[in-house]
């Protein structure tokens, strides 16, 4: 069309929970460019609301992390020529989310940086040798019935928004919204190792959350 | 207790502290085939690390049922304004 390169979108990594019906990102990003309002109602749809979720690990208030994507989907269609279809069009549009909301943050000025090096972990649990020192009680197999109470989500989701933001801003993007690890890292711009460390962290954190409030 | 590096890996090798260390790893398919063999035989040993694999994975699954996708209205409605203002000034 018009001599413009046709766009190769990238591949959903596995166990992603975008809904992927309806129309592929590369028709829906060739009718975006003819001015096609049905085609961003739809690109909004799908990923207005992780934006903001993700948003939400920069800046603590609700409407800034709002103006933040709003900001983003401007950012995309001033940007829609030179897409290349190299990631996916979820990882640019994060990838944007996090620069905007970065500079956002600077004037938010929000929470202090909470020092990530903390062992959010489990070091006191072993014994000097490195053995449990008080294994872990059993609570894996009763969870599994639980897993869906809207209690439950509600306690996590309160659990994910008072990680410190590095380890939230990892945690949202590939436990909550599923994204491979190689996309976590283009829109973190962070190293896959770090990214695991933060992972780590965060996972432990809930786990050891979970377990104290014997929610199960 | 020291082991011979070169007899198949046992589940004392690395300590449960080092195992719990190694699950994101684990579980993200991130570890070279020796440390994988190690952490594997250790899991298959201790009921301990094997239940605190299981909780790492009830946490993710958890954490992947927070999710609330309702658009606000408003919000969209702004998206879609939005779009018109670009549609507009791109057309000038």
């Amino acid at each position: 069309m018009r001599g413009r390169r046709t766009i190769t979108t990238g591949t959903d990594g596995q166990g992603e929970h975008s809904p992927s019906h309806g129309p592929d990102e590369g028709e829906l990003l060739r009718r975006l460019r003819t001015g096609d309002e049905e085609a961003f109602a739809c690109l909004v749809d799908r990923h207005h609301a992780a934006m903001v979720r993700f948003a939400r690990g920069y800046v603590r208030s609700p409407a800034v992390a709002e103006e933040v994507a709003q900001d983003a989907w401007l950012g995309l269609l001033r940007g829609l020529d030179r897409f290349e279809g190299r990631s996916s069009l979820r990882t640019w549009l994060f990838r944007i989310v996090a620069n905007r909301a970065i500079s956002a943050g600077l004037h938010e000025r929000q929470h202090l940086p909470v020092d990530d090096s903390e062992l959010g972990d489990d070091g006191g649990r072993f014994s000097q040798d490195g053995w449990w020192a008080t294994p872990p009680v059993h609570w894996a197999d009763e969870a599994v019935d639980r897993m869906v109470a809207p209690e439950l989500a509600a306690r996590v989701r309160q659990l994910v928004e008072d990680l410190p933001p590095a380890q939230r801003q990892v945690v949202t993007l590939r436990d909550v919204e599923g994204l491979p690890t190689a996309d976590v890292c283009i829109i973190l711009d962070i190293s896959e190792g770090n990214q695991r460390v933060l992972l780590h962290r965060a996972r432990a954190r809930i786990r050891r959350h979970l377990e104290q409030e014997a929610v199960w | 207790m020291v082991t011979t590096r070169d007899a198949k890996p046992d589940a004392h090798d690395i300590t449960c502290r080092q195992a719990v260390g190694l699950m994101t790893d684990y579980l993200d398919g991130a570890l070279g085939p020796d440390d994988l063999a190690l952490v594997e035989a250790h899991l298959g040993e201790c009921e301990g690390c094997a239940e605190h694999l299981r909780q790492i994975r009830i946490t993710v699954a958890v954490t992947g049922r927070i999710r609330e996708d309702d658009l606000d209205a408003r919000a969209r409605a702004d998206l879609i304004d939005l779009y018109r203002r670009w549609r507009r000034d791109r057309d000038l």
